[in-house]
């Protein structure tokens, strides 16, 4: 089959790869019919994650076909249309029955890397490295999926491709970004990062009742995404005072909820040194900014991706003010049915986020886009 | 056998050691040359399972993913608390210092690597019927022309 493959720093190529097979009893084998790129794959193309090796295939937002079960499937069969959760999780153990999904203890076939570099082992992802599990990515013309009666969800009919396929990291990730937060009405909410997480955060927070959302960004077709499909103010940093401005627009209290949906610096850093952790640390300027501008007793949810490390982390004014912290991957399996409901009935919008849609062929050219955030690029989705 | 024990913080604990055949490809733990043994018992690895004692160890028979290292380690466990099902400890016997054939060489003198992975196995086994199996890597596959 045809995939999107790396092969190096920056470089992204189509290659025949060896199809994927049923290796234990709860896959599926999917033909993909969409997949996105994300904020997360950034450090990966970038040569910044360690344990990347060329001939990975990258992507984990995706929406297909299913084409074969294993023997213990239950929940699916061929022909079914399904969207795909990004994180790999088992359903079964401690964590899965308390809807961190993302926390899965079975979720990974490599959990002493995960182990090793976060001191628990996690759940896995799709198109990532070993310490994700090293599960083959879905820029592909085909992809295993394992547990897939815990991970892999029909698509309800008329819903269409290009919004569903949103409901596999996008929108999960931003529904459990409101909800980490504990965003309730007369909140005022502020969100770090105006691509396709960030937005759908702000759909979230105004769906839960938020009194004010205020996006912060410095992409102008971003921001007005954010205002004409999540009904938010926006604000562009290279303009304006950024904690000035909030605390103008939140009665000098700060906002309630900070919402980080930004993620680690893609451009840069790729050398070895960096890459095998002893580089310099990440710089976490929106992170910082929530918590500085975070009213007191408010809370700051970390959504962006970080590797490793970070510098100059603001830890005294989250014990000065009394902050709660929160962070996690995803645990899309826990909202995926419910958010696939609300697209279906007009609830939540997300086609929109997909302003660039390209054959695999073009791969190398739509990460480009995207990383570049030229032409309006929100996210590129492939049509393998 | 089964006996009971203690862990070391406490509690009442089920102990069942290895009554097994494993080979005895000695593994020395990390020491000081000229140092002699180390007397000190090896650390207990321990993973929390999902499932309740009885289906942990059934009749008190190991989980598959654990027999290969019959006759190189104990297993201790006991209920978690909170209700988060069974804590299944296993440490390296003391002064056997054995673990079967390629495992032992690869995890080299680390055996505490190979009981932890087994272990994870051992819980995930238990959990969801099955080890998970990674994607064939690009080694064990075919080549495909490019």
């Amino acid at each position: 089959m045809r995939a999107l493959c790396w092969e190096g720093a920056g470089e992204l190529a189509v290659r025949q790869v060896p199809d994927p097979e049923l290796r234990n009893a709860g896959d599926i084998i999917v033909r993909v019919r969409r997949s996105a790129t994300c904020g997360a794959d950034l450090p990966l193309l970038s040569g910044r994650t360690p344990f990347l090796a060329a001939g990975d295939v990258l992507g984990h937002e995706f929406l297909g076909e299913v084409v074969e079960v294993g023997a213990e499937v239950r929940g699916h069969r061929p022909g079914d249309r399904v969207v795909v959760c990004a994180a790999v999780a088992c359903g079964s153990c401690w964590y899965c029955r308390q809807g961190l999904y993302a926390s899965c203890d079975n979720g990974s076939p490599t959990a002493a890397r995960a182990e090793a570099a976060w001191g628990q082992p996690t759940g896995g992802c799709f198109g990532h490295p070993a310490a994700l599990g090293g599960f083959a990515g879905s820029h592909a013309e085909y992809a295993r999926v394992p547990y897939a009666d815990t991970g892999a969800f029909r698509v309800p009919e008329p819903l269409s491709d290009d919004r569903a396929v949103f409901a596999s990291d996008a929108a999960p990730s931003g529904w459990m970004g409101a909800e980490l937060g504990g965003v309730r009405p007369g909140d005022v909410v502020a969100v770090w990062g105006a691509g396709a997480v960030g937005q759908l955060t702000a759909q979230a927070a105004r769906l839960r009742g938020a009194d004010r959302v205020i996006v912060i960004d410095r992409h102008p077709e971003r921001l007005g995404m954010a205002e004409r499909h999540a009904g938010a103010e926006t604000l562009h940093f290279e303009h304006t005072d950024v904690p000035a401005e909030l605390r103008e627009r939140s009665g000098g209290r700060g906002p309630d909820v900070c919402v980080e949906a930004v993620g680690t610096d893609a451009a840069a850093g790729r050398s070895l040194a960096d890459r095998f952790g002893a580089g310099r640390a990440e710089r976490p300027i929106a992170v910082r900014e929530a918590v500085y501008t975070c009213r007191k007793g408010g809370t700051v949810v970390v959504l962006g991706t970080f590797a490793g490390f970070v510098d100059t982390f603001p830890l005294g004014a989250i014990m000065q003010k009394g902050l709660t912290v929160h962070g996690a991957r995803q645990h899309g399996q826990r909202y995926i049915p419910r958010l696939l409901n609300m697209m279906a009935r007009d609830q939540l919008a997300t086609e929109h986020l997909a302003t660039h849609r390209l054959p695999l062929e073009q791969g190398a050219g739509g990460y480009a886009l995207f990383r570049d955030r030229a032409d309006g690029c929100v996210r590129t989705v492939f049509t393998p | 056998m089964v006996r009971m024990g203690r862990l070391a913080h406490g509690g009442t604990v089920l102990v069942t050691a290895a009554a097994g055949v494993a080979r005895a490809l000695r593994v020395p733990r990390r020491r000081r040359p000229g140092t002699g043994p180390d007397p000190r018992p090896a650390r207990w690895q321990v993973v929390t399972v999902d499932r309740p004692p009885e289906q942990v160890l059934p009749q008190g028979r190991w989980p598959e993913p654990l027999r290969r290292l019959d006759g190189a380690v104990e297993l201790c466990l006991r209920p978690a608390p909170g209700g988060r099902g069974t804590e299944l400890a296993a440490r390296q016997l003391a002064g056997r210092a054995a673990l079967p054939g390629m495992a032992a060489h690869l995890v080299g003198d680390d055996p505490g690597l190979l009981i932890r992975e087994t272990l994870r196995q051992a819980k995930q086994y238990v959990e969801t019927g099955e080890v998970l199996r990674p994607d064939r890597s690009r080694l064990d596959r075919p080549a495909v022309p490019g």
